[in-house]
């Protein structure tokens, strides 16, 4: 069954490739979408599935991390058929194709339980995102896609020499040759020391690169500043993630050999380094897609951060990577209909959304209330979690950081969001016969919904889950 | 056989120097490539046991490493227009200084490195130290998008010269980095590339940096 999740999105690919009618092709995101999710919501509730050889494993990691970004492409795909309407005179077939390809790559980088395999779907997710962010064929989105293409293999080619020296540190010491992830958990103590360190630096830095951590996030705001704003979606809900799995494979490994207070240590300060970061460049910022982009720096800081302080924490980073997900949906598609009424993504050219696109002006504001950790919604108590982990912990000057930087994030988003949703629409936005559809706004009230609801509500069987996730992860410290 | 590998190595760490020295792109073109077949050849020679699956990994590197990367590189660079790096950060002979100290410094690292018993005094830590740091430099160094991809060919082939310590017992490993290979070769050069040259056409891209999106 683990095959399917990893099969029926290529299929669909096949059949968008076969499909003449650009109009119906469209409608193979959903539908693919639809079948992974199908096909998922069992595996997820049921016991950990391994596939013969242990290559692809289903763990509660795994769940939590491929579940949200299921529920995420699902819910986004049903965006996609009237946004290629709207651009009905660009040849999708690529595209399309690539939405579902990204589908089976990132399934594949969270089932893979194989040093080696988890590399190679690692790289084949920045391949196949690649023509999405160039969707728009212009100069920008190529030099966006450039960058990324450029410091995403400097990352992957670092975490190939990484998994090198992991894998080297298990023949230094003459131990048997596997790359399995339970295995080399199991031999981690016998491990040779000095390697399994400089490993996980290599890995740290390499997979960093993939989620867009500071000082290593310098192509997100390009690529999600020129990607459409669906893609940027699934690239902050869904890649980004990717690499924070991946990180979490290795961190256990390095756990086990009792490198930890190392790994940790360093995933604190990663964390906080890129939080620094985003705050500094999103107050005026003049870019709503940039801004965003920023802000997927800093959650993706947040994870590893909490994940790094242990704990309650690490509770809390995995309920902050769902609600991550799902509000960086809302607020990148609301980016999307606003960027296709104003016929700009500069915040100083876009004035009176509430008047002009009531829903998504909304949900703009309802998300950025949400991603800054405003209650009711779900971000509030997940960093309400790692926080109360920091308070616990002694880390009062951690704590300290956190909140200030929290705060400038706060005041600095909050500006240019006000900034755009105010005033009056612009002349050319009020002539733009561009209306809101059902399409362009269902996906971000049911993604909003979702975040609402884990403010005040955590299902059991998602409950379940991060429990389990947090007890991977957890060692005595 | 261990002097034939140390000598092939000397060999790409010198390669290095070329690298780093020329201005002109075509010849660093070229010496990559140079040093992609010999890092191609020499799974053959520290393999114990050649196998089948070894020869056609070796010929897959040598083949991509050595010559359709190359080509592909070569054929990206129009003759009409600038063949050489204009302004590159740090100038050629400053370049070369640091490529010979940083050699140095990797040479006496690789001795404090905890390598298992049949892995000591072999050039290949030193090797794959130097091509990675020489692929830094010229990532960081140079301005033109060419040459960034050839500072990645040259890390990676340090990448993978590290990766023959792992040659006998994970063979998978090593193929999994000629798989980077072709993603670089393929994707980022082949397909990438020329949009870069139809849409840039008014701008040089062996001249000028792309440096329109930045934060101002």
């Amino acid at each position: 069954m683990l095959i399917a999740l990893l099969i029926l999105p290529l299929l669909a690919a096949v059949a968008a490739f076969v499909l003449p009618s650009d109009r119906w092709r469209a409608y193979l995101v959903p539908l693919g979408g639809a079948l992974h999710f199908l096909v998922l919501a069992p595996l997820v509730v049921g016991p950990t599935v391994t596939s013969s050889g242990n290559w692809l494993v289903f763990d509660p990691l795994g769940k939590l991390v491929l579940s949200a970004i299921s529920v995420l492409y699902l819910v986004c795909s049903f965006f996609v058929p009237g946004y290629l309407a709207h651009y009905n005179h660009r040849p999708n077939r690529f595209f399309v194709m690539a939405m579902l390809g990204f589908l089976s790559a990132t399934s594949l980088v969270i089932l893979a339980h194989h040093l080696g395999l988890m590399w190679v779907a690692m790289e084949a997710t920045t391949l196949i995102t690649a023509p999405l962010i160039y969707f728009n064929r212009n100069v920008k989105s190529l030099e966006a896609t450039w960058k990324y293409l450029l410091i995403c293999s400097v990352g992957i080619a670092l975490a190939l020499l990484g998994s090198f020296f992991l894998a080297y540190a298990s023949i230094k010491n003459g131990l048997p040759s596997s790359l399995l992830f339970e295995d080399l958990v199991k031999m981690a103590p016998q491990l040779s020391r000095p390697w399994l360190h400089a490993a996980f630096a290599l890995l740290l830095v390499g997979y960093g690169t993939k989620m867009g951590l500071a000082p290593m996030h310098t192509w997100k705001p390009d690529a999600y500043g020129e990607a459409p704003g669906i893609v940027g979606a699934l690239l902050a809900g869904g890649l980004s993630n990717c690499g924070f799995i991946a990180l979490l494979r290795v961190l256990r490994i390095s756990q086990a050999g009792g490198d930890g207070a190392y790994a940790h240590e360093a995933m604190i300060a990663m964390g906080l380094v890129s939080m620094v970061f985003a705050a500094v460049f999103m107050v005026r910022q003049n870019d709503i897609k940039r801004m965003l982009a920023y802000s997927s720096v800093e959650h993706m800081g947040i994870l590893v951060l909490g994940v790094g302080l242990g704990g309650e924490a690490i509770y809390g980073a995995l309920l902050h990577l769902m609600n991550n997900a799902a509000t960086k949906g809302v607020m990148f598609l609301a980016a999307a209909n606003m960027h296709r009424t104003y016929g700009s993504k500069q915040i100083a050219d876009i004035k009176g959304v509430l008047h002009r696109l009531p829903v998504s002006g909304a949900l703009f504001i309802a998300g950025f209330f949400a991603i800054t950790g405003s209650p009711p919604f779900g971000p509030f108590v997940s960093l309400f979690t790692i926080l109360g982990q920091m308070m616990k912990s002694g880390r009062f000057f951690v704590a300290g950081l956190f909140l200030a930087l929290l705060g400038v994030v706060f005041i600095g988003m909050g500006a240019s969001v006000l900034a755009i949703v105010q005033g009056r629409p612009t002349a050319l936005a009020s002539a733009s016969p561009d209306r809101e559809k059902l399409w362009s706004t269902a996906p971000m009230v049911v993604l909003l919904a979702f975040v609402l609801v884990l403010g005040f509500y955590i299902p059991a069987p998602l409950q379940h889950l991060l429990e389990q996730g947090t007890a991977m992860l957890e060692v005595t410290r | 056989m261990v002097h034939l590998v140390d000598a092939l190595l000397m060999a790409v760490i010198i390669l290095n120097f070329v690298a780093l020295g020329s201005s002109r792109i075509r010849s660093s073109v070229r010496v990559v490539g140079m040093q992609g077949v010999i890092l191609g050849t020499l799974p053959l020679i520290v393999h114990h046991t050649v196998t089948w699956r070894g020869v056609v990994v070796a010929m897959l590197a040598v083949l991509l490493k050595g010559l359709v990367i190359p080509k592909m590189l070569e054929a990206g660079l129009h003759p009409s227009r600038a063949p050489r790096e204009a302004r590159p950060f740090v100038g050629f002979i400053s370049s070369l200084l640091l490529g010979a100290v940083g050699t140095g410094l990797a040479l006496l690292f690789a001795q404090t490195l905890p390598l298992a018993q049949a892995h000591t005094g072999l050039l290949l830590v030193p090797a794959s130290l130097c091509n990675v740091m020489t692929g830094f430099w010229i990532l960081t160094t140079r301005r033109t998008a060419i040459a960034h991809v050839l500072g990645i060919l040259v890390l990676e082939n340090g990448v993978f010269t590290f990766g023959l310590l792992l040659l006998d017992a994970m063979p998978e490993l090593v193929e999994a980095g000629v798989l980077l290979d072709v993603f670089v070769g393929v994707f980022l050069m082949g397909i990438l590339l020329k949009h870069i040259d139809r849409e840039l056409s008014e701008v040089d891209i062996a001249a000028e940096p792309m440096t329109i999106l930045r934060e101002e």
